[in-house]
């Protein structure tokens, strides 16, 4: 058997592991490891400006390609950078490991410079974490680190690696092991036959059903059978904002999506509906509402990997615990050799129903002559990329437009921060996604709030070559805090004015990339086009929008899913 | 309404504060906890007494059992079980109090477990109302110092907690 050391053990697990990429940041106590890494070619090393953005990096990737992210940092405030990060993924549970160095064994507790109890700040933010208390350990660790990441419901998870665990002097054999056993981590492998029959009896019988389909669908690779399952049934589809491109959203069966910002056909068909087929969704706040006025003629059926998803804030009648993707293929064998069809008389009335609906809003936004609105950019955007492109977004106005008019008919397209909302999010993730799809178009949506909050990375962007398009809707004004305050603080803007901008072109041109601004309207078309022409550079595009935009539809607080309001003076 | 769920967990380092974290993550109550290894050395059992709605104990059993080290968990009082509480209390004992308190002790069927001149120490197990009885008898004037172990709790019958 082959001797290596801790640091060399640790960089061939991930190579057994089959890891491409790692991102991250050097440092004291992970400098053996960031030397074996060296001495090899096939795990490759993305350097970043900040560790944050390392750990949204490995996420964009892990979003796009279902696969999990990996994030190596030093100790103490290499790893502390990390936790807004590792937040995000576990809100949005994506599969990911994050390696920290840490101070050496017998410097453990005794406020060593740079020390931190990684293991304690990450906790309650991690699916799991584990540490290394001895070199020999290590295979094993990675193993199971990357086995707890992206199965069941995934997340990240943390591994803390001790200085003294990868000493280049001591070394110890090697094996990876090809099986992790946890006795006490069994995720389901499959739903319970009973209820899955009793799940398809009630969906033929209803006369007002909804399909309603979360991040979920997509984190279990699920699409192709929730769109079979959909299309055989002929029910309207609604998904959340994380389960979207989980089903096309040109098929005149979607209806968007729903919640907070959902649009009002979705909205009303939800409340109205008599049931409700919940797919890997976890009934949010942003999405129920009030849960107590929450859809009152709905039984529901949830079904989810994590059974603490089940009955949390709204209760399930039918809950099924298992894989999305096992589950629904049940379900489509079942419903395909039933006597029962669904009833074609109140399917039809209903979808009538949902038609007037769609009729009566439709995602209708008033154009200006000179102004350019934010929604036609994701329009013209959308049109101009065939709605193909990988988009990514940071947190606000901007993100919620880009959710609402650009139509994502495939799932991994659409790479946001859902759960925990992080500012920020938006340029990392897109350098994720661009390093591994160099070929498809990257769009990263963002504000000239968010993007300001890792904007350093810019500079990883030249140092590796990942030409994404920034997509900068500048409205000068932190937008979606100024329309709650418009809504519920009479206008009072406090804190929300984004004064002393920077020149964002002439900073993009000193990182080494192109800046393009467009404040006319009739520029839009023909500078958009321009900018996507250039291929092999980054483009930050700065475009100024109407500062004073609001977000519609938008639900009214402490309401039912359909009390909304459709502009600044329409409320229903 | 009180529950006693109790819980089999790997023992190892970090797992104990794991189940204490969640509990203050996901604001839910901890009225007691107790946590000792078992004759299965790599297992340690784990009893929390908490309060909550059915549904919040619905969440508190389904999140435990989601921390990849909690093996199995029971919700003790779904069913017929025996719990205890071990207790000692110090108290002042002079003059007539000395033979009052040596009875209400016998009463309680507790056990002195040190004297001097001026202090019985006792010692007393059953269940939690038992002892706040006990200290209720002697009145609270009298107790210079009460230790609780919180409870421990086991099924009745045949069911068995274990791997």
């Amino acid at each position: 058997m082959e001797l290596l050391s801790g640091a060399d053990m640790l960089i061939r697990s991930l190579q057994d592991e089959g890891i491409e990429y790692i991102y991250g940041y050097p440092g004291g106590a992970a400098l053996h490891i960031y030397d074996a890494l060296f001495r090899q070619d096939k795990v490759k090393h993305i350097l970043v400006r900040h560790e944050q953005a390392a750990v949204h990096m490995a996420d964009g990737y892990a979003r796009a390609t279902g696969k999990p992210g990996t994030v190596l940092v030093t100790s103490g405030p290499g790893a502390t950078n990390t936790i807004t990060g590792i937040a995000t993924a576990f809100m949005d549970s994506i599969p990911m490991v994050v390696l920290c160095g840490q101070v050496a064994s017998h410097l453990i507790g005794e406020d060593a410079f740079q020390e931190t109890d990684m293991i304690g700040v990450s906790r309650p933010v991690v699916k799991h974490n584990l540490s290394v208390r001895h070199p020999e350990e290590i295979p094993e660790v990675i193993r199971k680190a990357y086995y707890i990441a992206a199965t069941g419901r995934p997340g990240p998870v943390v591994v803390d690696i001790p200085k003294d665990m990868t000493t280049p002097n001591e070394r110890y054999e090697y094996s990876y092991p090809k099986k992790v056993k946890l006795r006490s981590y069994n995720p389901a492998i499959r739903g319970h036959a009973g209820q899955i029959k009793k799940a398809v009896d009630m969906l033929l019988a209803a006369k007002r059903p909804v399909i309603y389909a979360g991040g979920g669908v997509i984190l279990g690779k699920a699409s192709n059978q929730l769109t079979e399952l959909t299309r055989m049934l002929g029910y309207p589809l609604t998904n959340t904002l994380m389960g979207i491109g989980c089903y096309p959203a040109s098929d005149k069966q979607h209806l968007g999506w729903l919640g907070m910002h959902g649009t009002y056909e979705a909205n009303m068909a939800m409340h109205h509906s008599d049931l409700i087929l919940c797919v890997g969704a976890r009934f949010d706040d942003r999405v129920t509402n009030a849960t107590e006025k929450f859809c009152p003629g709905a039984r529901i059926i949830h079904i989810d990997i994590d059974p603490a998803s089940i009955s949390k804030t709204v209760e399930a009648d039918v809950p099924i615990v298992g894989p999305v993707d096992a589950v629904l293929k049940e379900m489509l064998a079942l419903v395909k050799e039933s006597k029962d069809k669904p009833d074609p008389d109140a399917i039809g009335s209903w979808w009538k129903q949902i038609d007037e609906w769609r009729a009566f809003h439709g995602m209708r936004y008033e154009t200006s002559p000179d102004v350019i609105k934010p929604q036609e950019v994701i329009e013209l955007l959308c049109k101009l990329t065939n709605g193909e492109a990988f988009v990514t977004s940071d947190v606000g106005q901007h993100q919620m437009f880009a959710a609402q008019y650009y139509k994502f008919d495939k799932p991994n397209r659409w790479i946001n921060s859902g759960g925990l909302g992080t500012m920020g999010f938006g340029l990392p993730a897109a350098m994720g996604v661009k390093l591994t799809h160099p070929d498809d178009e990257v769009l990263c949506i963002t504000g000239e709030g968010s993007i300001q909050m890792n904007i350093q990375e810019l500079s990883t962007c030249k140092q590796y070559n990942l030409p994404v398009k920034i997509i900068n809707l500048n409205n000068q004004a932190l937008g979606m805090v100024k329309q709650w305050q418009d809504m519920n603080y009479e206008s009072r803007h406090s804190q929300s004015y984004m004064e002393s901008l920077p020149d964002f072109i002439k900073l993009a041109e000193a990182y080494g990339h192109v800046g393009v601004r467009i404040e006319k309207k009739e520029d839009l078309e023909s500078k958009l086009k321009e900018v996507l022409a250039m291929k092999d550079k980054l483009v930050f595009v700065d475009i100024y929008v109407d500062r004073f935009e609001h977000v519609y539809p938008m639900q009214v607080a402490r309401g039912s899913m359909k009390d909304m309001w459709l502009s600044k003076t329409e409320r229903v | 309404m009180r529950r006693i769920i109790s819980v089999l967990l790997e023992n190892e380092p970090g797992a104990l504060s794991r189940v204490v974290g969640l509990f203050s993550q996901r604001n839910y109550n901890i009225e007691t906890l107790t946590v000792a290894p078992t004759e299965d050395e790599t297992l340690s059992r784990l009893t929390v007494t908490t309060t909550g709605s059915d549904k919040v104990i619905e969440q508190i059993t389904k999140q435990l059992n989601k921390l990849i080290e909690v093996v199995k968990l029971v919700d003790l009082t779904e069913g017929a079980h025996i719990e205890r509480e071990l207790m000692l209390v110090k108290l002042k004992a002079t003059g007539s109090q000395r033979a009052e308190i040596k009875r209400t002790v016998d009463i309680f069927r507790g056990q002195i477990v040190d004297v001097t001149s001026s202090v019985y120490t006792v010692q007393l197990a059953g269940d939690s109302d038992k002892l706040d009885g006990f200290i209720q008898a002697v009145g609270t004037s009298g107790v210079l110092e009460v230790v609780r172990t919180g409870v421990s709790g086991i099924a009745r019958g045949e069911k068995v907690l274990s791997l």
